[in-house]
């Protein structure tokens, strides 16, 4: 795209090249720098909008002229949000130390031990990949339903775990592994759990990581199935609770607006720490 | 409770050793044979109760007439007789085929844009690429939320700036002829970003040499994009068109279900919106069983598909 411009003489075309800051470039650092705004400017909107009294709130200026932390004060107040995202922390937090746990074992198991019936394991395994939760929704509250766990902290967390996504993913890292990474510690007579453990474990801490922040975010923004499995108010998550607060407080968008900012921080400052691992963990879902 | 076991094996393994070669050998194959048994125990049990078995039970269910309560009644195929005669049922098929078709190529070309763009070396693009990724870490409900406000009717600001510049107000959410291109713009607007992201990759994957090569030899922005970019593109174009295809008709309940309820008039009622309608709402938990099975064998044979093109998940060139 840079070179779109006339030629001159190769030195003067090097430099432009060099540099960032040559003509074409802060064209299309402009072009980007408007796309990024025109994509946040809902999220901004939303943002300043909580900052706003029910009488700005409509208003079509960004700031608000009277900035206020009444909408905050009334939504902590009317409503239990802080057990919302404690609910939220619990079940998030669980599912994704239990989902990395147990996929990065069958992942091991599938990818370095050799055992008679791992590629049909693998098979059944890889053909449950597209199916996810929305799809099996009926059949799964009927399983959950009939295990007595409807309105229950495991209701919410047990069935979220189990994806076929991130033990193919981490079988895909853990085939790549050369084979002279476990023989020494097999001579010296260790276990495949010590081998786990000590060996395969801390390597694939990067990325463990990357999806532990993908999971976390994924369960953390889980709406249907909360929805279908628990209707006991202690056992809301936040996603739940805002929802059920928009209808209660309809048309009270000041309200609604900081209920929402609240429920979407969380995933903001992670997305703000974690950029570089969510991005790889996608990059890893690219099937490289 | 595992690590115990597998250690007490391996411990016998390690005198068996102390033997003969051969039965050494055959031991260390037990010896994993155990090892796998018991690495793969938790997943598989999660896997085939929390999921295989619902995908039995989905096709199983829909024998049934069956209510919220668990009473239930075999009824053959009543259900899919139900089904081919019923024209809501219809009638969400084709919106998720309209929503299919709205977002797919959307996302392809705005996410290949968005890569392409992001792939130069400018200023300040870092914070660029964040901006345009960070919709895709809002959850659902709060997505539908914030689009539900700026669409309002009269107070939200996407009137105030069509009243701005002289064009008359429209019920983005209200009207069943807009609604689901407005489901289709903010679908594409949240989930550009990861789409972003995988392009980067496959384009990052695209060795430069061959793009001076073909500046040497005289080639403009638009050939060095057709005859290099696109081919070298293809396996992450297919995995891009695949996942936006699954994730397009099983997704979007979150979002259909906060801002449109699957109405205005039933525009928005995508088929597994179409499915939790029918499940919890009418109670019809054995149709919408019925329903659901469709989808799982038109995603297994998805699965099918995919496995056989990409030999086992490897999505790289040949």
């Amino acid at each position: 795209m840079t070179d779109t411009l006339p030629r001159t003489r190769p030195q003067a075309r090097r430099r432009r090249q060099d540099s960032r800051w040559s003509r074409p470039r802060v064209a299309l650092m402009i072009l980007g720098i408007v796309l990024g705004l025109l994509t946040i400017f809902p999220l901004v909107w939303m943002v300043t909008g909580s900052f706003k009294t029910a009488a700005e709130v409509n208003s079509a200026s960004l700031l608000p002229a009277d900035p206020t932390l009444d909408n905050y004060r009334y939504v902590f107040t009317q409503v239990p949000f802080l057990r919302y995202m404690l609910n939220s922390f619990i079940v998030s937090a669980t599912v994704t130390v239990l989902a990395l746990w147990f996929h990065s074992m069958a992942a091991y198991a599938l990818a370095r031990l050799k055992f008679k019936g791992r590629d049909t394991i693998f098979l059944l395994i890889f053909s449950t990949l597209l199916v996810s939760l929305p799809v099996i929704l009926i059949p799964t509250f009927v399983v959950v339903r009939s295990l007595g766990l409807v309105d229950s902290y495991a209701g919410l967390i047990v069935p979220a775990i189990f994806n076929a996504f991130g033990i193919f993913l981490l079988r895909q890292f853990y085939v790549s592994l050369p084979a002279e990474l476990e023989e020494a510690a097999l001579v010296d007579g260790a276990s495949y759990w010590r081998i786990y453990r000590s060996v395969i474990l801390p390597l694939s801490r990067p990325i463990l990581s990357a999806l532990a922040v993908f999971f976390f975010l994924a369960n953390w923004n889980s709406f249907v199935w909360p929805l279908t499995i628990t209707s006991d108010p202690d056992l809301r998550v936040v996603q739940l609770g805002i929802a059920t607060f928009q209808q209660q407080y309809a048309g009270d968008w000041n309200y609604v607006l900081a209920a929402a900012t609240v429920a979407a921080l969380p995933t903001l400052l992670m997305f703000f720490f974690f950029q570089r691992q969510i991005v790889e963990s996608i990059k890893n879902a690219g099937f490289k | 409770m595992s690590a115990v076991t597998v250690s007490r094996t391996a411990g016998r393994a390690r005198v068996g050793s102390g033997g003969a070669a051969g039965t050494g050998k055959a031991t260390q194959g037990r010896r994993q044979r155990r090892a796998a048994f018991w690495f793969l125990l938790p997943d598989s049990l999660g896997l085939l109760v929390f999921v295989v078995v619902p995908m039995v039970l989905a096709v199983v269910l829909g024998f049934f007439r069956m209510d919220g309560f668990g009473s239930f009644e075999f009824i053959g195929l009543g259900n899919y007789v139900r089904m081919v005669g019923d024209p809501q049922f219809w009638s969400s098929v084709r919106i998720t085929l309209l929503y299919l078709v709205g977002v797919v190529p959307a996302i392809f070309v705005v996410g290949l844009a968005l890569a392409l763009l992001v792939q130069q070396r400018i200023p300040f693009v870092g914070a660029i690429r964040s901006a345009l990724f960070v919709p895709y870490v809002i959850s659902l409900v709060v997505v539908a939320m914030v689009w539900e406000f700026m669409l309002s009717e009269r107070t939200g600001v996407v009137s105030r700036l069509l009243g701005a510049v002289g064009m008359n107000d429209l019920a983005f959410l209200g009207e069943p002829n807009l609604a689901l291109g407005t489901v289709v713009v903010i679908t594409v607007w949240f989930q550009m970003g990861y789409y972003m992201v995988i392009f980067l990759a496959g384009l990052q994957d695209i060795p430069g040499e061959y793009y001076e090569a073909a500046r040497i030899d005289g080639a403009n922005a638009w050939q060095r994009f057709r005859t290099i970019t696109l081919p070298l593109l293809r396996p992450t174009s297919f995995f891009v068109v695949v996942t936006a295809t699954v994730s397009v008709i099983t997704g979007g309940l979150d979002l259909v279900f906060v801002l449109t309820g699957g109405g205005p008039a039933g525009s928005t009622t995508l088929l597994i919106f179409y499915v939790y309608e029918q499940a919890f709402l009418f109670g019809e938990l054995g149709y919408a069983a019925a329903i659901g099975s469709v989808l799982v064998v038109v995603l297994l044979a998805w699965s099918a598909l995919m496995f056989a093109v990409t030999r086992g998940g490897r999505f790289d060139n040949d």
